[in-house]
């Protein structure tokens, strides 16, 4: 085979077609666009939320119009217009309240059909338990019964404001606070729902819980707010996917999850994110800002984050752990795909302020046609945190030679008795593991597939398994038919 | 322009403050780029830890000093500065005392036909064609505040030209002494060395103190390494701990050309070093060697960028640390490789060592990368004496503190193997030992 026709196949692997792009045709219910106190207070009243929590949204809406964007982060975009998003979107419901789940506009369970995600099957079936946002609101739970036996909330977090305020006042904003950045700023003012989890003392979390998100209307933005707690000895994992419809604009998605692992718990958050990442020419496409956070609290805690980043025309995000508890353990697994004029600045920090706390890193970016991935991880040992330990490593594939990737990580070290480590690589496709596969018998694109897949595997293996066989899919997705 | 009254011209100032009007100008052909310089120096204001390459280095203590701009050149005899040379070192020599050249104490015989050294001063007005051809041209005062600064000050400096096919086989040592009286003198150094193709040269840039004065050294130096041609730059930093140094060197690679920095960093309060080479022509190779050994406050940052432009180069970078007390060692170093530099083969790595509580270290090690057939790897530690090693040593009967500065000594070494001037080699194990914790001990050993 010849060089160039790999350079074909590479070609057709980086031209991979979205296919959530589809818009679903119903009715919602949207605020005029633009940002001003009064739509802060409407959102707020919508909500019917409690004074506090209005006040507190009031309180980052005039910190945030102190704030300016930042500029350090190595991708490119037009600037913003924060007046023309529209900042509350819901789809728009027969009857106020919803008695169960067969009260849900049916055009909306089909949308989640689509993606893959029958809530009434998967209720049945999968055993896993589906919190979906649609546009701005949360749209359905499944499985709350069941969780509830057990002592576990997990609902909207619109919901969690009213039947369990107490807890939410507690932990909002104590891991990523109101003024921590422009865009959890803005989030903090603005969002509109969420998912909220809480684990009791000693319970471990029988199934994955879920959340899936789409952006369905035109020049919304979306900002939800997730919030998971783990009491002592608790275990949770939960799972996150994202998708939206194909447009010419950009459209704004600005989260916040905030994490809190108390003594001895355990969370673990996966993600596959799968936003529109616009055409071709780079046209269209989801900004996803997002800010990511968690709290090794008490000792013993441990927070795992592992996402797959295969969406938005800009990601441009850091779950992050903060390793306060002595002996508390926080990992990062990521592997970031950017095709066409995707860009991605991403990665975590690691900060180690308890006694012999662990962190390892594994990040893994595969760059093809023009996009640009950026890895910027912070590793920061505090004076406090003797025998931290820190493994970093970040390894980059180029699919292409218009592309590019970048490493940036920040080591900052403040302990003697405290080891950091990093490695990079960077690398293309060899020729001479192609040919090694197509000498077997193994098709080019099977072939390229492949090796992309082995390169990733270190991360693959930590997410749950239904969404292993997901992310392995999106990967491969573009292969299909691509030789000819 | 800020306008005083005439006393205070005399009296020191604040850098955001600065009167120029008392510099001396230079020639007039120079007056044009230093305005603009100086206009852009005030524009940029000086960095904070707000700026990306500033974050962890924090100079409000340069911020806070007022320097003066008149600082005269004292009469120093060379009984004076003779423990400053390198010693069993045959080479060429400038001595420069507070920014200024002293031709009775260098030394400019014996050089090979055609070459040209001299003082910059002197080429002001006889070199004014090569120094129009050269000079600013690889420095960019746009965005760096402390480049527009030395741009809009510099008097004084060296110039070397190598014509082509001449191998330099004496060294030239760049002697900056420091003799910084009551009122802290701020000294702008600014060398320009040319070589062109099929040359050999090595040039050591040394900052030296008498006494222990602040001032503050703002040098600029900028290389231009012809095709085929071999440079090697040292840079010895000894100055005393209440100095300010900034150093900025930029380089300039020719078609299969060589070129290494050495650097060794002792002294000085608050020290950030700058070295951008940049690969513009195929088969260029560069070494970035680094050793830096801190203790007291000392402040020290290396800041490397290495740009590949061109296929077919390869870089390296070498950085090592070792922080004692409460001193901080700051390295970031970025490999930048740009779309179409093919088979580029690039290694940056940076290691540290802490050993005391209140030592820190930031490691910033970075690529850039717009083309995918690269090597390009990069690596970073931090730790402490690993235990392990010191138990070997003492089962072999070796004292515990010999047994650390062994340990210690042996991870420095590896950069001074690098060096390839025996003298200088010998000078910074000297100040090596000096500096490490329980050296003395290693003294009859090496």
């Amino acid at each position: 085979m010849t060089t160039i026709q790999s350079q074909q196949t590479i070609e057709a692997f980086a031209h991979r077609k979205y296919k959530e792009g589809w818009v679903t045709d119903i009715e919602s219910e949207s605020l005029p666009p633009g940002l001003s106190e009064d739509v802060v207070r409407a959102i707020s009243a919508k909500k019917h939320e409690p004074q506090w929590l209005t006040d507190w949204r009031l309180k980052a809406y005039r910190h945030w119009l102190t704030m300016k964007e930042p500029t350090w982060q190595h991708v490119k975009h037009p600037p913003i217009d924060y007046q023309g998003i529209i900042y509350y979107s819901a789809p728009k419901q027969r009857q106020e309240k919803l008695a169960s789940l067969d009260e849900v506009d049916p055009k909306l369970l089909r949308t989640y059909e689509k993606l893959g995600i029958p809530l009434q099957e998967q209720k049945l079936l999968a055993g896993v338990a589906v919190d979906a946002v649609f546009d701005s609101v949360s749209v359905a739970t499944t499985f709350k019964e069941k969780l509830a036996s057990l002592g576990i909330i997990f609902c909207s977090f619109s919901d969690a404001v009213q039947e369990h305020p107490d807890l939410v006042r507690q932990y909002l904003g104590s891991v990523v606070p109101y003024s921590d950045n422009f865009f959890a700023t803005l989030n903090s003012a603005v969002f509109s729902d969420g998912s909220f989890v809480y684990v009791p003392k000693g319970v471990r979390c029988p199934m994955e819980l879920s959340t899936y998100f789409r952006i369905n209307a035109a020049a919304t933005g979306q900002f939800e707010r997730t919030l998971i707690v783990a009491d002592e000895g608790a275990y949770v994992s939960y799972l996150e996917g994202c998708t939206a419809p194909m447009r010419d604009e950009n459209q704004l998605h600005a989260a916040v999850v905030e994490l809190v692992a108390l003594k001895d718990a355990t969370i673990k958050y996966s993600t596959i994110q799968n936003w529109y990442p616009g055409d071709e020419q780079g046209r269209g496409g989801i900004f996803n800002f997002v800010t990511k956070r968690g709290k090794c609290l008490g000792e013993n805690s441990h927070i795992s984050w592992t996402q797959v980043e295969t969406g938005s025309a800009i990601t441009w995000k850091y779950p992050s752990c903060i390793l306060q508890g002595d002996r508390s353990v926080g990992e990062f697994y990521s592997v970031a795909l950017t095709a066409n004029y995707q860009q991605a600045d991403t990665g975590t920090k690691m900060i180690h302020i308890g006694r012999n706390t662990r962190s390892t890193i594994v990040s893994k970016g595969i760059s093809a046609g023009h996009g640009q991935n950026t890895y910027r991880g912070m590793v920061k040992v505090l004076k406090s945190a003797a025998n931290a330990r820190n493994y970093t490593q970040c390894d980059s594939l180029l699919l292409g030679s218009r592309c590019g990737a970048h490493t940036f990580p920040y080591i900052e070290v403040k302990n003697p008795t405290a080891s950091v480590e990093h490695e990079a690589t960077t690398s293309k496709i060899g020729e001479d593991q192609l040919f090694y596969c197509q000498q077997r018998g193994i098709s080019e694109e099977n072939a390229v597939s492949l090796i992309v897949n082995g390169f990733c595997k270190q991360v693959f293996r930590e997410l749950p398994m239904e969404f292993a066989v997901e992310a392995t899919k999106l990967l491969s997705v573009s292969l299909e038919g691509s030789v000819g | 322009m800020i306008t005083m009254s005439p006393e205070k011209t005399r009296t020191a100032a604040t850098l955001d403050r600065l009167d120029v009007s008392a510099v001396e100008p230079g020639p007039e052909w120079l007056y044009a780029s230093r305005w603009a310089a100086f206009e852009r120096f005030r524009q940029l204001g000086l960095p904070d830890t707000h700026h990306e390459d500033w974050r962890f280095t924090n100079i409000a203590p340069i911020k806070q000093t007022a320097f003066t701009l008149s600082s005269p050149a004292p009469n120093l005899t060379r009984s004076v500065i003779e423990p400053l040379l390198i010693p069993g070192l045959d080479c060429c020599r400038l001595v420069f005392v507070n920014g200024r050249y002293q031709p009775s104490l260098s030394d400019t015989a014996g050089l090979p036909p055609g070459m040209g050294l001299w003082s910059l001063h002197e080429a002001f007005t006889t070199k004014r064609s090569l120094l129009e051809e050269h000079l600013g041209k690889l420095t960019n005062t746009d965005k760096h505040p402390f480049a527009a600064l030395n741009t809009a000050l510099f008097r004084d400096g060296a110039v070397i030209f190598v014509p082509r096919g001449a191998a330099v086989s004496r060294p030239i040592h760049l002697l900056h002494i420091a003799a910084p009286g009551d009122e802290p003198p701020l000294i702008s150094p600014r060398h320009l060395i040319v070589t062109e193709a099929d040359t050999t040269l090595s040039v050591i840039e040394d900052y030296a103190t008498l006494g222990d004065g602040v001032y503050l050294t703002n040098a600029l130096t900028e290389i231009v390494v012809g095709p085929n041609a071999q440079v090697t730059h040292y840079l010895l930093e000894r100055e005393s701990p209440r100095a300010f140094n900034v150093t900025t060197l930029h380089v300039h690679q020719g078609r299969d050309s060589r070129f290494a920095s050495h650097s060794a960093q002792f002294g000085g309060s608050i020290v950030r070093n700058n070295v951008s080479p940049v690969h513009a022509g195929e088969g260029g190779h560069s070494l970035l060697n680094g050793l830096y050994v801190l203790r007291d406050d000392q402040l020290v940052d290396n800041h490397m960028r290495v740009d590949h432009a061109t296929p077919h180069c390869d870089s390296r970078q070498f950085y090592k640390g070792i922080m004692t007390q409460r001193s901080h060692g700051v390295f970031r170093g970025r490999i930048i490789v740009r779309q179409d530099a093919q088979k580029t083969d690039a290694k940056q790595n940076n290691q540290n060592l802490l050993l005391s509580e209140e030592a820190g270290a930031n490691a910033d090690p970075q690529l850039e990368i717009y083309a995918d057939d690269v090597k390009c790897t990069h690596g970073a530690t931090v730790g402490q004496i690993d235990e392990d090693q010191v138990f070997y040593l003492r089962s072999r009967g070796i004292p515990h503190e010999t047994a650390r500065a062994m340990i210690v000594y042996a991870f420095a070494s590896e950069n001074l193997e690098r060096m390839p001037l025996q003298p200088v080699r010998q000078l910074v194990q000297r100040l090596l030992l000096d500096r490490l914790p329980h050296g003395k001990l290693l003294e009859q050993t090496l």
